[in-house]
């Protein structure tokens, strides 16, 4: 039980980790703040402190704010639903008993180790390079044409190597979760005449519901974050522009500081909605 | 109809024989109760019969047709978990619907039978209700609710009640007999406390290492146990089994003399020795006598009002029609 007194020190104890956090986080925010309302172009050598919500207005108006948001919605929902799926159906296979069981476990949760740059790299050069790509010595194997994906399918491809490094992590969360199912539910299920496809949706799936609710939370504030792959592989070109890369854009190509910072001030935002509302379903799931 | 007939099946983990080939026969509407030891192979043979584990070898026939190959939503069986097994995301409502509607039952007839059953086991207010809002013992009337709506040939529990508290064990010891006579359906029980054994059954399978030791009428197996094995496990406390000379005067090596059937006499009994431990339950009171020539103090069994410490002097004496005699085999000799 805290008491009065128990409580006043632990208030002492948390205070230099809170004191940290709050520096960490509050001096670059608030940095951001004050150049998102500064005509800051530094190549130009304008530096005005006060110009009011003209950035603001600037980028919430072009056309390219819209596009990338699409873009981020599109990425950011496709992965979890690739990762989601995949990581249901890896976790039930990964949970059957199986010879070299804890060598396939480590090497499903490899992509995890491999940083997203060297990952993307790996993957536009050995896979999906035209030339000498895995993907395109397949394809002539087969005698079909070999396939640009980045240039022909720039979005899909991205999410295709972010989804790879995050299944694992998906289906980490998801194994666990299998694994505390307790086999005399199945057992039931089995005898009350469900055939194994009613039993996956009626005890498998709501057993999962509160771990799938846990991995798109986790997921969708890591993912709106996507840049180093997009940066490796695309570089922003054919439509994978997201919201993060479009910040990244207007501060260090166009030399934008004012407008990029507004952009980020305006991400921030966004993401924040978005993790609110994602909060208050977990929070609904998880409380029964 | 459940009549289940079990031919020569036998079970084996890998390499480990838990159940040996095994003859059995339960008959139509009665109540069978496995017991014996922890690991003895128990849940192992509900489980051959239920279908959730497959025989090594030897069939099993239900009402006369093969069932050994039969998945166990074929069978006809409704079991009870140990654990209950309800489905926490379901309502108690839709816990007891599931098995109907996976037999894509129409929804009245649904409605009819959740609604007997429910009256049945007390369950009509907390039908809305999840499984995670309801007591130890609702939830196993859940789990049995949830058994009956099926209609089975026969209902198989493993270890139903060992979750409860005694006072609950006891009401649903009750509880689950009476639901037979209601019934009238076949019921196999899976159990290791030989109260429940006794109280329950028409009759008692006592296992020892997936052995059959002995099959019989609670009163058989009390009157007359088969082997030193069954005579100590089946009453409560355990029956003395006596060796050396006093059992070689009966012709034995080992003379089995139930606590109950020890009278306490002044003096001159056949066993003089101290009282040690007693157990004074109002109503009986159980003696702990340490004998000289005995290593295990004899339990006896006395009226409540036996004024006797720990410490006294106490003269006993068998009641000599009561004398269980064993061979050197642990065999009964009739
Ligand atoms: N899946 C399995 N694989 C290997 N051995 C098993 C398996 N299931 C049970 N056994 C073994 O079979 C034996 C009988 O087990 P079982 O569960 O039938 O015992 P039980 O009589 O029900 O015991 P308890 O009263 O403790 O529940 C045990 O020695 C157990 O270790
Ligand atoms: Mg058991």
């Amino acid at each position: 039980m805290a008491t009065e007194h128990s409580r006043s020190s632990a208030r002492l104890m948390i205070a230099p980790a809170v004191f940290v956090l709050l520096v960490w986080m509050l001096v670059p925010l608030i940095m951001t703040l004050y150049f998102s309302f500064a005509d800051y172009r530094p190549l130009r050598a304008t530096f005005e402190t006060w110009i009011g919500f003209d950035n603001y207005a600037s980028f919430l108006t072009s056309s390219s704010f819209l596009s990338s948001i699409g873009t981020t919605l599109w990425m950011v929902g496709s992965i979890l639903l690739i990762t989601i799926l995949g990581g249901v159906l890896l976790a039930l296979l990964l949970d059957r008993p199986m010879f070299g069981q804890g060598i396939v476990r480590i090497l499903v949760i490899a992509p995890f180790f491999v940083m997203p740059t060297v990952s993307a790299l790996v993957w536009k050069n050995m896979f999906f390079n035209v030339d000498n790509g895995l993907f395109s010595y397949l394809f002539k194997f087969f005698g079909a044409q070999p396939f640009d994906f980045l240039s022909q399918l720039p979005l899909f491809s991205i999410v295709i190597i972010v989804a790879w490094q995050w299944l694992p992590f998906a289906t980490l969360i998801l194994l666990t979760a299998v694994q505390s199912l307790s086999s005399e539910q199945l057992e039931a299920a089995e005898m009350d005449g469900a055939p194994a496809l009613s039993r996956f949706w009626h005890i498998i799936l709501p057993h999962l519901s509160r771990a799938i609710t846990v991995v798109i939370l986790i997921q969708t504030i890591f993912l709106l974050s996507i840049f180093a792959e997009i940066f490796v592989t695309t570089n922003g070109a054919f439509g994978t522009r997201t919201l993060t890369y479009l910040v990244y854009q207007r501060v260090l190509e166009s030399q934008n500081i004012g407008l990029g910072s507004a952009g980020g001030i305006i991400a921030v935002i966004l993401a924040n909605i978005v993790a609110i509302f994602l909060m208050r379903i977990v929070g609904k799931n998880l409380d029964n | 109809m459940g009549r289940i007939t079990l031919d020569k099946v036998q079970k084996k983990f890998g390499e480990v024989e838990v159940i040996p080939p095994l003859d059995l026969t339960i008959e139509d509407g009665e109540f069978v109760v496995f017991v014996g030891p922890s690991g003895c192979g128990k849940s192992t043979l509900l489980r051959l019969i239920a279908g959730l584990e497959d025989v090594t070898s030897g069939e099993i026939r239900i009402d006369g047709s093969p069932a050994t190959n039969l998945p166990p939503a074929k069978r006809g069986l409704a079991m009870v978990f140990q654990s209950y097994a309800l489905y926490p995301h379901m309502s108690v409502r839709k816990n007891i619907a599931f098995p109907m509607k996976m037999a894509g039952m129409d929804q009245a007839e649904q409605e009819r039978r959740i609604a007997k059953a429910a009256e049945a086991l007390n369950l009509t207010d907390y039908l809305d209700r999840r499984p995670g809002q309801l007591s130890g013992g609702q939830r196993q009337r859940v789990a049995i609710g949830r058994a009956i709506v099926r209609e089975p040939a026969a209902f198989l529990f493993d270890e139903p009640l060992s979750n409860l508290d005694a006072a609950l064990r006891v009401g649903m010891r009750m509880e689950i007999s009476e639901l037979h006579a209601k019934l009238q359906t076949t019921m196999v029980y899976v159990t290791h406390d030989q109260v429940e054994a006794m109280t329950m059954a028409d009759k008692i399978v006592v296992l020892r290492a997936g052995h059959i030791e002995q099959v019989g009428s609670p009163l058989e197996l009390y009157h007359s146990p088969r082997n030193t094995f069954v005579a100590s496990f089946i009453g409560s406390p355990k029956m003395n089994l006596l060796t050396g000379d006093i059992a070689r005067s009966h012709d034995a090596t080992t003379i089995g003399i139930r606590p109950e059937h020890l009278d306490v006499v002044e003096s001159e009994g056949t066993f003089v020795g101290r009282v040690g431990v007693s157990e004074h339950l109002g109503s009986d009171t159980f003696f702990h006598v340490h004998i000289p020539q005995m290593e295990e103090p004899m339990t006896v069994r006395a009226g409540g009002e036996v004024g006797l410490r720990h410490g006294d002097t106490i003269h006993l004496h068998p009641q000599a029609d009561k004398i269980h005699r064993f061979d050197d085999r642990g065999l009964r000799v009739a």
